[in-house]
């Protein structure tokens, strides 16, 4: 699953802290030339057959133009097999969503729409076996409130945000999915309520779930940290997070991974990559990746991390065709300690196949069937593991970074 | 920062010929030779200490209230008499320690002899420094024993303060010249008069015996050296005698081992005699004695009334007890009255922020140590907080300046715990008294805090503070004792608008934060000072905070039974604002004994779960999650509750902040 990475955004949002760049121009036909080649390199190295997904990620992918995701796209498909309904998603951001440049993107090959209001962090790069999520994604149900829109410093309002929504899921029926923040200084409970209901009416049918989070360094953390904006009370939050959790459930809605809701099973296949720990190649500036590199004999999965700042990395890419900045072989244990953390997330939990494809020696049952933390945390009805493996209960997955550091230490014991 | 230019001083130090005290070996101050190191005036001619004979000596201390020119009034001696070169660069020269300079307090006394020529005559003058805080009162007795008079300095603007009082007394009471100096006249809004009053009413010092003196300009300091010339007695001794030596200081030195100052109260000292210590009895061979001009300065010998500094092979600290008296071998003398031993009145736990970090901690603990002696030592340890020390200081500022000096002269970081004061108990119980072979005994640590029915009686100690404010703040002050469980001893119109008063205060009362809150509600202006005033009964109680019922050792507290219920809730209050949520519900309690007398409760985590965890977080996120598996090893559980290491001392700390 690649997930190439476009760094660059018209403004920077105040919530934002991901590797994005602001710049008057960007040479976008040498941006093209470096991700292609990159995206290339990296499927060589992997000697990945057939890719899942491909997601465009940024930044704000959705500012590039169809061309150069056409241009990604097809050097993965030259690359690797990539099947015809294999997940193509895009980040969007709906004030650069216009219909028609939607429609040049569904032309180029994208199948998804992420329209975000937190738009992620820049994984440029085409991932492997596993598909990233290729989503589009349309407008988050903040993005309703000209005042909230503000305060995000987005640079669209509600208007515009509904009118993307709406043009999104004409021409990627099914595939569309939004962002819905919650947690927003000052947003009351009532508020949050009348948020969901609107969001339903507009949604399609995929929401991912978002608690506003301060990330340091961000202008809206430092309006909240120095008293400008209150911060939102724990117990708020939790029951926000509830409100959500069963509105979007009694809406058909099926609560598959900690933020993650789907319906009619369009669940993000790419996403799904990440929380299997499946294999994902990561292209562009800043982009993350985790896999084998059978080019060089190796049989051990490596996280790899490209070079983070544009010009840097394009002049790696020029150089040495990718512009990987650090490559780390990971132990077994520190795999069983990804999928642990990562599957936990989901409604499926951790099977015992998918354990026993890290763990060939040592079964679920063996390290957390035994008197300890998880056995605790199973009485105490935060966990569940039986034939079907190992995963959170209901109210477990809400607290599930609780349940983490005891899992982690008694699987570090073992 | 204007500290800077201070700790960066150096200064020359010169060494004056016998004879006429004109000019001196003065070098600029660049020079490095001068630069100071206790070697620097090696290969030079050594003074003959002879041509000074008793008659021309005289030792004096300079006292006075913080920041009223003490220290500046030292330097201009110091230039006058041409032992340092005069520079504009001369301030606190006495004060060598860095905290020192940056808190513009002594805390180390220091000592300098000066030679000055008056009405042709050659005089040695000794002037020996005394540390200015009321944490130190217990230095300045030792420092003026050394002394027969001293110049008590007021400032003209601020008058007589409380500490102004405490070292009249300590002068008066050890039956010293005392010579008024009012200084600061140069101040636009000085009022000499109003002080020269003060001191008359307060003292009884007649007016016209006050010198109106500027230090900072050098306005009749030389007036200052005359009167102590005419007013200060010579020391009662003779050269004669068999050798007897006061050791009034020590300090250690990295490669010379202990140098003591010492005073002479009787013959002389030489390089290469016998001497014996009349407290160990241990033997040693002098191996330099020398004048402290105000570095060691070595001279072929020291008579009687002069005041120097010996080495003699003293590996240890300890081994020159203050107030110990040096004599030379077979010929022992009556030694001198010795010092109370320095009391600690204040206790904390000292631990490492690291356990990896207690033997290089320790080592500097042995090190500072050797060089105040005040500080008592004891090993502790602590289920949280691992294995430290148990330190006893004369103060609140005595502990500070110590953890400064931990940090700024070894750069080690510690945890400090809230402190305490040493309360006893009479114990009634047989067994208890067997066992600690006594029937009174000193709680230095909560949980040594015997129960009650094994007690008849605790004790606490107390203060005599000495307030000295403008009278406008006299309500809010009374009121603030009122607070501290303090009894009114004196109220004191020292003039038309200052009042001083006494109240004798329950020393864990003021222990913390008093002096601030005073300050506070002062605007600054009244000042305080305190003196031991033994130990009064008690109704004190130990308090337990507890953890869904189980107790949490480092935080118990002995406290007066009428302010359990105020701090139990302040406790409470804070702990739940620093333990982490969990997945369940903690009770917080305050108890005594079985009764619970404040709680807050912790509410559990409902959501606790990271919104985004996709590729490009991954990394991030393990890196966390390791590190938060990594401290379940090292997380102090309590029942069922895991408290980070960190917690209890976030919450005792800010005690100490507030």
């Amino acid at each position: 699953a690649p997930c190439p990475q476009w760094p660059y955004c018209r403004k920077r949002c105040s919530y934002c802290n991901f590797n994005t760049y602001v710049v008057p121009a960007v040479d976008e036909a040498a941006v093209r030339a470096c991700l292609v080649r990159e995206a290339q390199t990296l499927l060589r190295l992997s000697q990945v057959r057939s890719v899942t997904s491909v997601f465009f990620g940024g930044g704000t992918p959705s500012l590039a133009s169809p061309g150069t995701v056409a241009a990604v796209l097809e050097a993965v498909a030259g690359a690797a097999h990539l099947p015809a309904g294999a997940e193509v998603t895009l980040e969007a951001n709906p004030s650069s969503t216009s219909a028609s440049a939607l429609d040049g993107f569904r032309a180029a090959g994208v199948n998804r729409l992420s329209i975000g209001v937190q738009v992620r962090g820049a994984l440029p790069a085409a991932a492997a076996v596993a598909p990233h999520n290729p989503v589009v994604t349309v407008l988050p149900p903040q993005s309703l409130d000209d005042a909230e829109l503000g305060m995000l410093g987005r640079e669209h309002t509600a208007a515009e945000a509904r009118k993307a929504v709406e043009a999104a899921r004409g021409l990627f029926p099914g595939r569309t999915s939004i962002d819905l923040l919650f947690g927003l200084p000052g947003q009351s409970r009532d508020a949050w309520a009348q948020r969901l209901e609107a969001t339903l009416r507009l949604c399609d049918d995929h929401i991912s779930l978002y608690q506003l989070t301060l990330e340091r360094g961000t202008a809206l953390a430092a309006q909240v940290r120095g008293g400008a904006l209150p911060a939102p009370p724990q117990d708020l939050l939790a029951d926000m997070y509830q409100t959500a959790r069963n509105v979007l459930v009694a809406a058909g809605f099926r609560h598959y991974e900690v933020s993650s809701f789907a319906r009619k099973g369009a669940l993000s296949t790419h996403n799904l990559s990440y929380w299997r720990a499946e294999q994902y190649i990561g292209v562009g500036p800043g982009a993350h990746g985790r896999f084998v590199l059978r080019a060089e004999g190796s049989c051990s999965r490596e996280a790899r991390v490209q070079t983070l700042e544009p010009v840097a990395w394009m002049r790696e890419v020029q150089s040495q065709g990718h512009g990987t900045r650090s490559r780390a072989v990971l132990s077994p244990l520190e795999q069983l300690e990804e999928l642990l953390t990562l599957g936990l997330r989901m409604d499926e939990g951790i099977t015992h196949e998918r354990w026993g494809h890290f763990s060939p020696q040592l079964s679920l049952q063996a390290v957390f069937g035994e008197p300890g933390e998880a056995q605790a945390l199973q009485q105490e009805g935060w966990l569940v593991l039986d034939s079907g493996g190992l995963r959170c209960t209901w109210a477990g997955l809400a607290v599930l970074d609780s349940l983490l550091p005891d899992l982690l230490w008694q699987l570090q014991r073992v | 920062m204007a500290l800077a230019g201070r700790a960066a001083l150096r200064w020359g130090a010169r060494l004056p010929s016998p004879g006429p005290a004109a000019a001196p070996l003065c070098r600029p101050a660049w020079l490095p030779a001068a630069c100071g190191r206790p070697y620097s005036s090696r290969g030079k001619e050594e003074i003959d200490m002879s041509t000074y004979p008793v008659e021309s000596i005289r030792n004096f201390s300079i006292i006075a209230h913080v920041d009223h020119g003490k220290s500046t009034l030292a330097d201009r001696l110091l230039e006058i008499t041409g032992t340092i070169s005069k520079t504009d660069r001369n301030k606190q020269v006495l004060d060598k320690l860095q905290v020192e300079r940056e808190r513009g307090i002594t805390v180390k006394a220091q000592s300098a002899s000066l030679f000055y020529n008056h009405e042709g005559i050659n005089y040695l003058l000794n002037l020996i420094d005394t540390p200015g805080h009321v944490d130190f009162s217990y230095e300045v007795s030792r420092s003026l024993s050394a002394c027969q008079g001293v110049i008590l300095v007021v400032d003209a603007n601020e008058g007589i303060q409380a500490q102004t009082v405490a070292n009249f007394y300590l002068a008066f009471e050890a039956q010293l010249s005392i010579i008024p100096v009012i200084n600061k006249i140069d101040l636009k809004n000085a009022d000499p008069e109003r002080v020269e009053k003060q001191i008359e009413k307060l003292f009884d010092i007649p007016t016209d015996e006050c010198i109106r003196i500027s230090a900072k300009q050098g306005t009749n300091v030389e007036k200052v050296l005359q009167k102590v010339i005419e007013k200060i007695p010579p020391p009662q001794c003779n050269t004669a005698d068999p050798l007897k030596a006061l050791v009034f200081d020590s300090t250690f030195d990295h490669y010379r081992g202990v140098i003591a100052n010492i005073a002479l109260f009787g013959g002389e000292i030489a390089k290469g005699q016998k001497i014996v210590s009349a407290h160990t009895k241990k033997r040693y061979e002098v191996n330099e004695v020398g004048i402290l001009t105000p570095n060691e300065q070595p001279t072929h010998k020291l008579y009687a009334g002069q005041v120097g500094y010996l080495i003699a092979g003293m590996k240890e600290v300890t081994e020159a007890q203050i107030g110990d008296t040096l004599f030379l071998y077979k010929q022992p003398v009556e030694p001198l009255p010795g010092f109370k031993s320095a009391k600690p009145m204040v206790f904390a736990g000292m631990y490492p922020i690291d356990q990896t970090e207690y033997n290089n901690l320790k080592s500097a603990l042995e090190r500072l140590t050797l060089n105040d002696s005040s500080v008592t030592v004891h090993r502790d340890s602590s289920l949280a907080l691992g294995a430290g020390w148990r330190l006893g200081f004369l103060g609140l500022l005595h502990m500070e300046v110590f953890n400064q000096r931990l940090e700024q002269e070894y750069n080690m970081s510690v945890i400090l715990t809230a402190p305490t004061v040493p309360y006893k108990a009479v114990l009634s119980s047989a067994k208890l008294i067997k066992e600690y072979g006594k029937d009174q005994i000193t709680i230095i640590n909560p949980a040594q805090f015997p129960d009650k029915l094994s007690v008849s009686e605790y004790l606490e100690p107390t203060v005599l503070g000495t307030i000295v404010t403008p009278h406008e703040y006299i309500g809010k002050i009374i009121t603030l004792c009122q607070d501290r469980r303090a009894v009114q001893k004196d109220l004191l119109y020292i003039d038309e608008n200052r009042v001083m008063l006494k109240y004798l205060f329950p020393l864990n009362e003021i222990v913390v934060d008093f002096y601030d809150a005073l300050k506070s509600l002062s605007s600054g202006y009244a000042s305080f000072d305190y003196e031991d005033a033994g130990y009064q009964s008690a109704d004190l109680i130990k308090m337990d905070i507890l953890l869904n019922g189980n107790p949490v050792e480092e935080l118990a507290t002995i406290i007066h039974n009428d302010k359990a219920y105020a701090a139990g809730k302040l406790l409470c209050e804070r702990l739940k604002e620093t333990l982490p949520r969990q997945l369940f519900e903690i009770a917080i309690q305050a108890a005594i004994g079985k009764k619970i007398i404040a709680r807050e409760t912790l509410k559990p985590y409902r959501k606790n779960v990271v919104a985004k965890c996709y590729g490009g977080d991954i990394t991030r996120r393990m890196k966390l999650l390791r590190r938060q598996a990594e401290g379940k090893r090292l997380m102090r559980k309590i029942g069922n509750v895991e408290v980070p290491r960190d917690a209890f001392i976030r919450v005792l700390k800010r005690e100490t902040d507030k």
